[in-house]
């Protein structure tokens, strides 16, 4: 780290995050939604997204790379900090510290969602459709594991792009900051919408 | 009226930078208009704790008593501020004061704030008016600009900011909030930009304004209300700037 590379690591990760991680992250929640019209619906989605073509390319380099920078840079972000948010009780602190709490959440979330529904799959040769998903999600624990993690990452995207927005310049004034926060908070909302919906249509929707 | 009342205090002490600190209370007679500092004096003039033993007197620093110096920042119920502007009347009690713990302490409730003194040189935090011939008055700022730039210029290096800023620690090389807003008040000096690059590559390095998590503690605390965040976000944007028209642009000097 002697070597100035800092800055440019910082500014990478804060990039990463939201191209292309958080546009991945909201194409997957909305693909996703597809599980409401029922599973005939979701499983023709999941194949569309299956057989796209370059489709390990798509994934490495859209995917796995950018989040694996993303995650462990984060990782060590989070463990810099010294939260101090029982002395300074302030918005953005809480902000602040909910970005680094829902940023572990989400990476032992994706990390074991990754493992169960795309390499465990993949090494067993298991299809991955609505039967799966239905099978997991009709364990309560498992409903609850994916509630925490999804949120978290809803969260820590729509927060994200809050600090984005500052990192690179974007929101400058105090003005600009309080506007954005409420946009944050809508796509927070809107976000989790989508991604509860989605989870529920699993359980409730006869496969 | 005030006869026979009472002042609480605990203080954490602490001898030498190496020594182990401990925590002191003392009872002084209350006063009207009292502040920390002359709740100190008090002590110092009768250096006896609650328990009716002597001690030695507690030791802090102090410059101006009217908050422009800095230097008798302490945190005062668990908050960073200056000791000459909290009044005892304002205060829950006991009043608890603390030395500020991102810095390394002196004695009893001084610390060290070299390292924001450092930080200031290292963004070169001046204006350059020497030379080896006389570079004449300089060019005019326009009023509006002048205000706009004195609120930037209150900062006082009290290190309150520091403290308040969860990305300041002993584990971080973040160089905080306060040296950041300097460079924006330099950079907007006409003779002051005559280092803007130079400022700019500093805090485009290690340590600096990248380590910014944006948590705002600082705009929050500042004694003096300066626009830390709004400095920060400004030299954001300057650093997405300069870093596009360094990378694209082969002429891009200043």
């Amino acid at each position: 780290m002697s070597d100035n590379r800092e800055y440019f690591y910082r500014r990478l990760h804060s990039l990463l995050g939201v191209i292309p991680v958080g546009i991945f992250l909201v194409q997957h929640l909305i693909v996703n939604n597809f599980a409401r019209y029922g599973a005939e619906s979701f499983n023709r989605a999941a194949a569309f997204m299956e057989n796209l073509p370059f489709r390990y390319f798509l994934e490495v380099f859209v995917i796995f790379l950018p989040l694996l920078f993303h995650a462990i840079y984060g990782v060590y972000i989070a463990f810099t900090a010294k939260n101090n948010v029982s002395r300074f009780g302030f918005f953005r602190n809480w902000m602040f510290y909910l970005q680094r709490i829902t940023g572990i959440i989400t990476l032992i979330f994706v990390v074991w969602h990754a493992w169960e529904t795309r390499f465990a799959t993949a090494i067993n040769g298991t299809e991955v459709n609505f039967a799966l998903m239905q099978g997991i999600l009709e364990n309560p624990f498992m409903l609850g594991f994916y509630i925490v993690g999804v949120v978290s990452a809803v969260f820590h995207f729509a927060n994200g792009l809050w600090s984005f927005a500052v990192s690179w310049g974007i929101t400058v004034t105090p003005r600009s900051q309080v506007v954005f926060t409420y946009i944050s908070l809508f796509i927070f909302v809107a976000l989790s919408y989508i991604s509860i919906s989605t989870l529920f249509a699993f359980i409730t929707t006869q496969g | 009226m005030s006869e026979g009342k009472t002042v609480t205090l605990i203080i954490k002490r602490q001898d030498g930078p190496d020594s182990t600190s401990y925590t002191e209370e003392f009872n002084i007679p209350y006063r009207e208009n009292m502040n920390v500092i002359s709740a100190l004096m008090e002590i110092r003039r009768n250096p006896v704790n609650a328990k009716g033993e002597k001690t030695t007197p507690v030791y802090w620093e102090m410059g101006c008593l009217e908050e422009v110096c800095g230097a008798c920042s302490m945190n005062i119920n668990g908050k960073p501020r200056q000791a000459c502007t909290a009044l005892i009347d304002q205060l829950e009690q006991p009043i608890r004061l603390e030395p500020m713990s991102t810095f390394p302490v002196v004695r009893d409730l001084a610390v060290d704030r070299s390292r924001m003194f450092d930080s200031l040189k290292r963004v070169k935090a001046w204006i350059p008016i020497d030379g080896t011939y006389d570079l004449g008055p300089g060019p005019r700022m326009p009023e509006t600009k002048r205000q706009w730039a004195y609120e930037l210029s209150k900062c006082m290096t009290c290190g309150v900011c520091l403290e308040a800023c969860p990305n300041v620690n002993s584990k971080s090389n973040f160089i905080g909030p306060a040296p950041l807003s300097q460079v924006r008040l330099f950079n907007a000096h006409p003779t002051g930009a005559y280092h803007k690059k130079e400022r700019m590559e500093t805090i485009m390095g290690d340590g600096g304004l990248a380590n910014c998590g944006n948590s705002q503690n600082c705009v929050q605390s500042c004694p003096k209300g300066i626009p830390l965040t709004t400095s920060i976000a400004a030299l954001n944007r300057e650093a997405t700037v300069q870093s596009f028209k360094s990378f694209f642009g082969s002429d891009y000097n200043v």
